[in-house]
């Protein structure tokens, strides 16, 4: 079950037909089972992690939680302060829950000054019977100043007693309305004691309580900087993984969810790998910043380099070939498409031009925006083509279930064109942050095999869009199916190589980018969801 | 409605004995959650000698929820916006703060309080606030100017002068005399 193994030998054609599960992701088979013990050891050194087990360079160590693993981890911890520290279960929880869940913490200073520790935590030292529901003669509820015969009421430690009316209808006012779980304070102004979970359990209906755990759990989660919600709608997950804030100059955590999201745990967004994080943030704001100028180059339709016929791109290939004089050029550079089969020439590198060239304010300016629509044009073409793909991909999946239908054969068969979709989509998702990381990376010795690398992803996931786009009864052949397959093991085995060199140069700093990387890039985005 | 034994009772209380500089009165007798509390600018303060009005409005969820405090009556001041909503800042009254058991009557004590001791360090009128800090004399000059244009003669109630304000902090510049 761990990943030590080879993984390259999982992207064999074999595995591309594994059914379902493996399809997803194949180069990240099995990592999810592999992870930290419960506690992580908070000093992870992730170099050497990766170093000692021997895993790909991009790869870091993560683990998804369900919804029953994050409660039983906090049940743990609950009981392991419970039983040290000879306090409550309701109280270790509190307890826990202000110190956010640092443990080690919480029994130093609790075995240093307990008194104070309790009073922070909005716990009072007196040590009364649990708290219960009582008819007291003579009670009026200061709420709602009622004062009948018969009228229940309920106090926690601190003794400020209100009607059980009042104080359910404060308690699900919180937790409904204000998502507040965790620190829900005695109704008494000025009085900071915290309602603990046993009362809590007394006074809520079973439909607040989930509610109430829900919320809990949440605090857990987004109290730890090691855990992080699954940003997946609907996905109620956590993920687990060692790479501090400070790491995010040196690599690009990407996780994926077993609800199948890939995402990256530095920033939440989706997989942007090799770029990092801040570089992500600084390359959106320009592209949002910059849109108008570049909206032009992701329209849909363009003119014919040779006839200026107008053409429309409807597929995710960029091999055009002009329906009116049969002129075959490349959708991003206008090139000769023949140039490209080959050698690719230059279409993925950006020429700078020479300085004598950009001696003027002017010059210099139009050179810069021309050396960033180089990289936006690609960057948002690879985007767009990604949409593509998958549109054909569901459209040619309608005929193939139409064609399953006339010619016998069987569903399993046409699994090929599903990860041939996949893989168009996460290797064109790789490709378009490449863009985005070329256009910051300044001119070094190790640039050209990053380009190198690009342009040969580049061309493979060019050849493989093109073999989509055949029709039907072509795509049956089994000849082609063998190429589709071999094709498309390829285009992931490219993509894992550029990964590889890329996260392997990042994590030893040798890139050097011409925009400052603090290291505090990216301020996750929002963790919090209520 | 287990708010309206609650209301009626601080009604009551609020009546009897007010508290400091304040008169209360309901608008509608037969609403009793809104009520029109009239304040005199506290002694000793730029704004003793002008007559404030404040509109009180308790939520159906009222005591749960906070109730809302607004001046009707324009005032020139770090934590009350200078425009016709006049609305405060007063920390008690944020859903974080507002417990179920505070009364009305230490929230209206506690905008006197405010009115005595502005708090510039929480401010909704961030340049009153910066004025009030740096240039006490031009403060004092601007507020006292606001009492004479503003707060003097019968207490408006109805929601500021006109419907111009939208939220926006324009700055009237205070009478310039
Ligand atoms: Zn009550
Ligand atoms: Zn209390
Ligand atoms: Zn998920
Ligand atoms: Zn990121
Ligand atoms: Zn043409
Ligand atoms: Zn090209």
């Amino acid at each position: 079950m761990d990943t030590d193994d080879d993984f390259l030998s999982a992207m064999s054609s074999e595995d591309d037909m594994l059914p379902e599960d493996d399809s997803e992701n194949e180069d990240m088979s099995g990592v999810e089972d592999f992870g930290f013990d419960d506690e992580p050891d908070p000093d992870i050194d992730m170099h050497k992690e990766i170093g000692a087990k021997k895993r790909v360079a991009y790869d870091v160590s993560f683990k998804v939680y369900q919804p029953g693993d994050i409660q039983k981890q906090q049940d743990d911890l609950i009981d392991e302060v419970n039983m040290i520290l000879d306090i409550s279960k309701e109280e270790a929880a509190i307890l826990l829950r202000h110190f956010r869940w640092n443990k080690e913490r919480l029994i130093e200073d609790y075995m240093d000054r307990p008194g104070k520790v309790l009073d922070a935590a909005g716990l009072s030292r007196s040590a009364a019977g649990p708290p219960k529901m009582e008819t007291i003669p003579g009670f009026t509820c200061d709420i709602c100043c009622e004062d009948g015969p018969g009228l229940q009421s309920f106090a926690i430690k601190c003794g400020h007693r209100y009607c059980v009316d009042c104080y359910r209808h404060y308690l699900s006012q919180k937790i409904r309305e204000e998502g507040e779980a965790a620190r829900i304070q005695c109704p008494s102004e000025g009085c900071s004691l915290i309602i603990d979970a046993r009362s809590l359990d007394i006074l809520v209906t079973p439909e607040l309580t989930e509610r109430y755990h829900e919320l809990l759990n949440r605090t857990y989660v987004e109290d730890k900087e090691t855990l992080k919600w699954c940003p997946a709608p609907d996905c109620q997950n956590a993920i687990e993984c060692g790479v501090k804030k400070k790491d995010l100059d040196r690599v690009v955590p990407t996780v994926s969810c077993l609800c199948g999201h890939r995402f990256c745990f530095g920033c939440i967004l989706n997989d942007h790998q090799p770029a990092p994080c801040e570089l992500v943030k600084k390359w959106l704001k320009k592209c949002a910043d910059d849109s108008e100028t570049a909206n032009w180059i992701s329209a849909n339709t363009k003119e014919c380099p040779k006839c200026n016929s107008t053409i429309e791109k409807n597929g995710g290939c960029n091999h055009m070939t002009c329906r009116k004089c049969k002129h075959e050029f490349c959708w991003m550079c206008m090139g000769l498409w023949s140039e490209h089969g080959t050698a690719w020439y230059s279409c993925n590198r950006y020429e700078e031009k020479s300085g004598t060239e950009a001696r003027d304010a002017q010059a210099r300016s139009r050179v810069s925006l021309e050396r960033y629509l180089h990289y936006y044009n690609r960057y948002a073409n690879h985007e767009q083509s990604a949409r593509l793909d998958k549109d054909i991909y569901v459209k040619t999946e309608k005929k193939m279930v139409q064609l399953q239908k006339e010619s016998g054969m069987s569903w399993i068969e046409v699994q090929y064109l599903n990860s041939a979709s996949q893989a168009l989509q996460t290797c064109r998702q790789t490709l378009m942050w490449t863009y985005a990381f070329a256009f910051y990376l300044a001119r070094n010795n190790l640039t050209e095999i990053f380009e190198d690398n690009q342009k040969d992803l580049e061309m493979a996931v060019e050849a493989l869009s093109a073999m989509f786009e055949k029709p039907v009864t072509e795509l049956a052949d089994p000849k082609l199916k063998v190429e589709i397959m071999d094709k498309t093991s390829y285009c992931n085995r490219r993509r894992v190589i550029l990964l590889e060199d890329t996260a392997m140069n990042l994590a030893e700093g040798r890139w050097t980018f011409n925009v400052e990387l603090t290291g505090s890039g990216a301020n996750g985005g929002p963790s919090t969801r209520r | 409605m287990a708010s309206q034994k609650r209301i009626a009772k601080e009604l009551a209380e609020c009546t009897s004995s007010p508290p400091q500089g304040m008169t209360i009165k309901l608008p509608n007798d037969s609403d009793i959650h809104k009520w029109h509390v009239t304040l005199e600018g506290p002694e000793g303060t730029v704004y003793a000698g002008g007559k404030f009005g404040i509109i009180v409005s308790l939520p159906t969820d009222y005591p749960f929820k906070a109730p809302s405090i607004t001046f009707s009556t324009r005032i020139y001041h770090p934590n009350v916006t200078n425009d016709s909503l006049g609305n405060i800042c007063l920390g008690l009254l944020k859903p974080e703060n507002w417990k179920p058991s505070s009364r009305l009557s230490s929230v209206l004590e506690a905008v006197r309080a405010l009115l005595v001791e502005p708090q510039p360090d929480d401010p909704l009128e961030a340049r009153i606030a910066d004025e009030y800090r740096q240039d006490r004399k031009e403060f004092d000059k601007n507020a006292r100017s606001y009492v004479q244009r503003y707060a003097k003669g019968p207490v408006k109630f109805e929601s500021g002068g006109g419907e111009s304000g939208g939220g926006s902090t324009s700055n009237t510049g205070g009478g310039g005399n």
